[in-house]
């Protein structure tokens, strides 16, 4: 660590109790939830008491311990939630796949381009991404139909990398910016072509950025609801989707506790990948990621 | 670049726009311009399990004929844009004349659907925005000085409001701040009156809103500035130390400088984000005390009898309003953009 | 004693609906086309498409029960052919499919293949037979006997004694909110005004057309009494939807709601409330407003249509599979308290009490009008600023007038 960043005791402690505030607001409602989802319905949202979220007294009235896996066992066995988790693992790959194939081309295309249309490229791209996705998705419905296209996971799969592409060609583009042109524009003189010159000169500097991107990328397909709800068909289900059936219009009891016990699942994995990639995502960031 | 090698590089990515977000923009935009056909109805006889009344019903076979002639429907220009459920024109200029002052004029313009959704849009955004930016710069800079052990478990915390599913995290959040949820009971406690209840009030309601907006975005502009703060160059900082800035004059200096242009960046998805605001509402069942214009999307397309025309306007009218949101900044990006 | 008489009947009936099963189960051989379900989702509607399904194993069958059916079933039933061959619906979204004319006249199979279907149970329209419902659902009071005892008060069937009851509740100090109802801002707040209001004899169109008149007596007259009842409620009740006043029912901090008949089986469970509570809740009849003697209520069936732009191969299918679906096979121990089922054998539990005596009482179905969407939804989004007190109920009702006029225009109502 170098000198500019030591800290003197006083700042050091406001900064750590700042962060430690900041984790508490954050992380509460996550472990409110976990400790919750071994609780039975009547506990967890319990309107007589919320110290029965705590102590589960309807809980060992009804099932006779202090804890029940009975959202999970309904959730993962009964409602066969596994089949959304693979569905959701085969979304994510291609959709983080494909948006940063497409993306880094064109990121790179647009940082390098000092032509007007490439301003314009990138400011159709931001009035696209304002369209609210409720009218994209219910304007895809009647087409979909018609043409067969509806409830498969590759349609879901291009829908989501189309819907988030705008964000991924700003997000990379800025990146690309932040590439010295000297590199690629040295290359391409010692007779390179451009698309030689991205991939052996660009495509070894860019994995920062390339991965912050990816990580949003994962998410919004991980998270997203409004276009897998609509476009998926019951078996195709993804785990939001999925999750929000349990939910459903007329809450069945029990039911809500599968969904309550899924919001758990659906986090796990995540802890487990930020822990295992976090030497990448840490030092994606650190090289320098993203640069407005 | 040549023209030519650019429209290889761009072509995946245009033509994936082009398809699903350029052309259904186009038959929006069409859409909007047109309503539907007059409905022809006739008064008929319905019978079921609770007996037989007289009922009115739509005539299939005359409306058929008025729809084969005219596919799109009725051409309505921009009479969709300008009705009541709208921009209002006729209504806005009838309580320009009538209302006695400015506060009457105002509390007619709040009483008109699209006015209102805009009050709340508006003040979302403007609030929301700017904390959301405050917030994740602090904690950038929080977890920036944590030991590289604990980075990775404090990363995860700090995005946990991110990603667990908005559609649980507030179903979960909203049960807390009920009036007897510990949330709840805590601010009662706190307030000293155990008749609070932030479900209740139209201002609280906004507020709990605004907060929940700040919690689940922090993490996004978090991650941003985390990414930037790692390239501040150490030079400059010791520069500054030796010329005798003490902390605080570093951070304005040296380091908010190096990070303005990803506050343009954040500030930019957040705007945008904001004044599309919508799953809060829905999630919170707030839609008495606050509506958004992504709100009335929803409702348009989510009644049983849905209103396309409608819809599809206040969506051209939410781009519109994005755009004019964010000409600021895309005025400066062009200005800069041959800066390379 | 509820219980066990329950348990007993049910026993009784498992023995009986174990051999109608078995005679059904021959009915059921299709042999050609598909079947392919649209739907929501709670678990009548499971049960109905899971037999319907098992019925057409031997084709192309598929189910899509969800929440959000009624945005996809439009467009999924008009391409041709169509992605759905039946749409499972309500009386008040069946208008929707035969505006967008998607669904076809049954006549025809009707005489083919439906002659054990009673009359009572097909929706006909200007003649022809448009829909087959199976399962009844209405709005009616339900209460805690104990509590009633407790003030001395007979059961309430009128919002009048429903206020006085509160009041003595409440000041006798045994509930701070007694009164429930699902009052969440949008459709659920509609649909009670649109029970309070036929409760106080108005029409909602003027006769023959889609012009709207509720800007009258009636209509302030019934916005006063829900602003009255509101009053003896939780302050949150613009946030309360169903799901949420069950809630509050469950935790009984509630003596006295309005509510749906097919909630109040989990009312009744011993699953989520105290035993006070489950045991004492009681269904009653639906309740009146004013002297109209008309009840405050509306009433409410679920069907299944089959749709127009499929091959007759398909049609036949599906409307053979739904039809033996919705048939007196489908009743055992586990379906029979899951809905108020119109085909014969279905034998009322305790807990349909109050949806049978709310068709006695002659509440009016939910107007089938094509424009009845239009106005619900303009309903929903303008009452709460009324409740509220923002706005005077006459300024609420000319809202809901100007916003309904404005979209029964778009669609070419008006």
């Amino acid at each position: 660590m170098s000198v500019a960043t030591k800290r003197p005791a006083s700042v050091l402690l406001f900064t750590n109790a700042f962060l430690i505030f900041w984790l508490i607001l954050a992380a509460f409602p996550f472990v409110w939830t976990l400790w919750g989802s071994f609780k039975v319905e009547g506990d967890f949202f319990s309107k007589a008491d919320w110290a029965n979220a705590i102590f589960g007294k309807l809980t060992v009235a009804e099932t006779g311990g202090n804890f029940t896996g009975d959202g999970y066992y309904g959730a993962w066995v009964q409602e066969e939630f596994w089949r959304a988790a693979i569905n959701t693992f085969i979304v994510c790959f291609l959709v983080v796949t494909i948006s940063l194939t497409c993306g880094t081309l064109g990121g790179y295309a647009l940082s390098r381009s000092t032509h007007r249309y490439a301003f314009w490229f990138l400011f159709f791209a931001l009035i696209f991404r304002a369209i609210p996705p409720i009218t994209l998705v219910s304007g895809y419905l009647l087409p979909f139909y018609e043409w067969n296209l509806w409830g498969h996971l590759s349609t879901t799969i291009i829908v989501l990398v189309a819907i988030n592409q705008p964000f991924t060609l700003w997000m990379l583009h800025s990146f690309f910016k932040n590439i010295p042109k000297d590199l690629d524009e040295s290359a391409m003189v010692d007779g390179c072509n451009r698309f030689q010159a991205f991939r052996h000169v660009i495509i070894p500097v860019m994995w920062p950025g390339v991965i912050t991107t990816g990580l949003f990328s994962f998410l919004l397909a991980y998270n997203d609801f409004a276009v897998t709800t609509m476009l998926l068909s019951k078996e195709n289900q993804t785990m939001v989707p999925k999750l929000a059936s349990f939910l459903g219009t007329t809450q069945t009891k029990g039911n809500v506790m599968f969904a309550v016990a899924a919001v758990v699942s659906i986090t796990a994995p995540l802890f487990v990948m930020i822990m295992f990639f976090q030497r990448q995502i840490v030092s994606g960031l650190t090289a320098g990621a993203v640069k407005g | 670049m040549k023209h030519t090698t650019f429209a290889w590089f761009v072509l995946p990515s245009a033509l994936l726009m082009l398809l699903f977000i350029a052309l259904p923009i186009g038959s929006i935009v069409t859409q909007s311009l047109y309503s539907a056909h007059e409905q022809v109805l006739v008064t008929v006889e319905n019978c079921g399990p609770f007996g037989c009344t007289q009922s009115t019903t739509v005539d299939q076979e005359a409306t058929q004929a008025l729809k084969a002639a005219e596919p799109l429907g009725k051409f309505a220009g921009l009479d969709i844009y300008k009705d009541r459920n709208h921009l209002a024109f006729a209504e806005v200029h009838e309580a320009w004349i009538t209302s006695d002052g400015l506060p009457d004029f105002g509390a007619a313009l709040m009483n008109l659907p699209f006015y209102d959704a805009m009050a709340f849009t508006l003040t979302y955004t403007f609030i929301v925005t700017p904390l959301t930016i405050l917030l994740g710069f602090l904690i950038a800079v929080g977890v920036n000085a944590v030991a590289t052990a604990l980075k990775g478990p404090t990363i995860f915390l700090t995005l946990l409001p991110f990603i667990v599913t908005p559609l649980v995290g507030s179903l979960i959040i909203f049960w807390m701040v009920d009036a007897r949820g510990i949330l709840g009971a805590g601010l009662q406690w706190l307030a000293d009156d155990p008749t609070l209840s932030l479900k209740a009030s139209t201002g609280l309601m906004w507020a709990m809103l605004m907060v929940y907006g700040v919690w689940h975005s922090a993490p996004f502009a978090f991650v941003v500035f985390y990414a930037g703060l790692q390239t501040v160059n150490q030079d400059s900082l010791e520069a500054a130390m030796i010329d005798g800035a003490n902390r605080f004059q570093r951070i304005i200096y040296v380091v908010i400088p190096h990070l303005y242009p990803l506050v343009t960046f954040v500030a930019l998805i957040q705007l945008m984000d904001n004044f599309r605001v919508f799953e809060p509402i829905v999630s919170f069942t707030a839609q008495a005390h606050a509506r958004s214009l992504s709100y009335a999307i929803f409702n348009d397309l989510g009644g049983e009898t849905r209103l396309l025309s409608s819809a599809a306007a206040t969506s051209m009218l939410t781009v519109v309003g994005v755009a004019i949101l964010l000409s600021p900044v895309l005025v400066r990006t062009y200005r800069n953009f041959d800066k390379g | 004693m509820n219980m066990i008489k329950t348990a007993a009947l049910g026993t009784v009936m498992a023995v009986l609906t174990g051999t109608t099963a078995m005679a059904g189960g021959h009915a059921c051989a299709i042999t050609e086309g598909r079947l392919s379900i649209v739907g929501n989702e709670f678990p009548a509607i499971q049960s109905v498409a899971a037999l319907a399904q098992e019925c057409a194993s031997g084709v192309e069958n598929d189910s899509n029960l969800t929440a959000d059916h009624q945005k996809i079933n439009v467009a999924g039933m008009t391409g041709n052919p169509a992605e759905y061959t039946s749409a499972i619906i309500a009386n008040s979204s069946i208008v929707a499919l035969m505006n967008e004319d998607v669904i076809r006249p049954l006549d025809d199979l009707v005489a083919m293949y439906g002659a054990d279907i009673p009359a009572h149970q097909l929706i006909t329209i200007d003649g022809k037979v448009m829909a087959v419902a199976f399962m009844a659902n209405a709005q009616h009071l339900v209460y805690r006997k104990d509590v009633l005892e407790q003030i001395g008060m007979d059961v309430p069937t009128s919002y009048e004694d429903v206020l006085a009851a509160a009041e003595k509740i409440r000041a006798m100090g045994i509930m701070e909110n007694p009164v429930g109802g699902a009052y969440a801002a949008g459709w659920n707040l509609a649909e009670e005004f649109v029970n309070m209001y036929l409760g106080t004899g108005g029409e909602f169109f003027e006769a023959g057309t889609a012009k709207v008149s509720i800007n009258n007596a009636q209509g302030v007259e019934a916005l006063e009494m829900m602003k009255a009842l509101t009053a003896y409620m939780n302050p949150d009740y613009l946030t309360h939807d169903s799901n949420a006043t069950s809630a509050e029912w469950e935790a009984g901090n509630v003596a006295l709601m309005n509510m749906w008949g097919s909630r109040t089986g989990v009312l009744m469970d011993d699953e989520g409330a105290a035993e006070v509570v489950y045991s004492n809740t009681m269904a009653g009849g639906p309740l009146t407003v004013g002297d109209s003697g008309a009840a405050a209520s509306t009433l409410w069936w679920d069907g299944w249509t089959v749709a127009k732009n499929i091959s007759d191969e398909d049609a036949a299918a599906t409307f053979q599979a739904l039809a033996h679906a919705t048939s007196p096979a489908l009743l055992n121990d586990e379906t029979m308290s899951q809905a108020v089922w119109l085909m014969d054998g279905f034998d009322a539990q305790p807990v349909n009490e109050g949806v049978l005596a709310t068709v006695a009482a002659g509440a009016a179905p939910y107007p089938m009008l094509p424009y009845i969407g239009l106005l619900h939804s303009a309903l929903g989004d303008n009452l709460a600023e009324f409740l509220k007190g923002e706005e005077s109920a006459e300024q609420a009702l000319m809202d809901i007038e100007a916003a309904y006029t404005t979209a029964a225009t778009e669609k070419g109502f008006l």
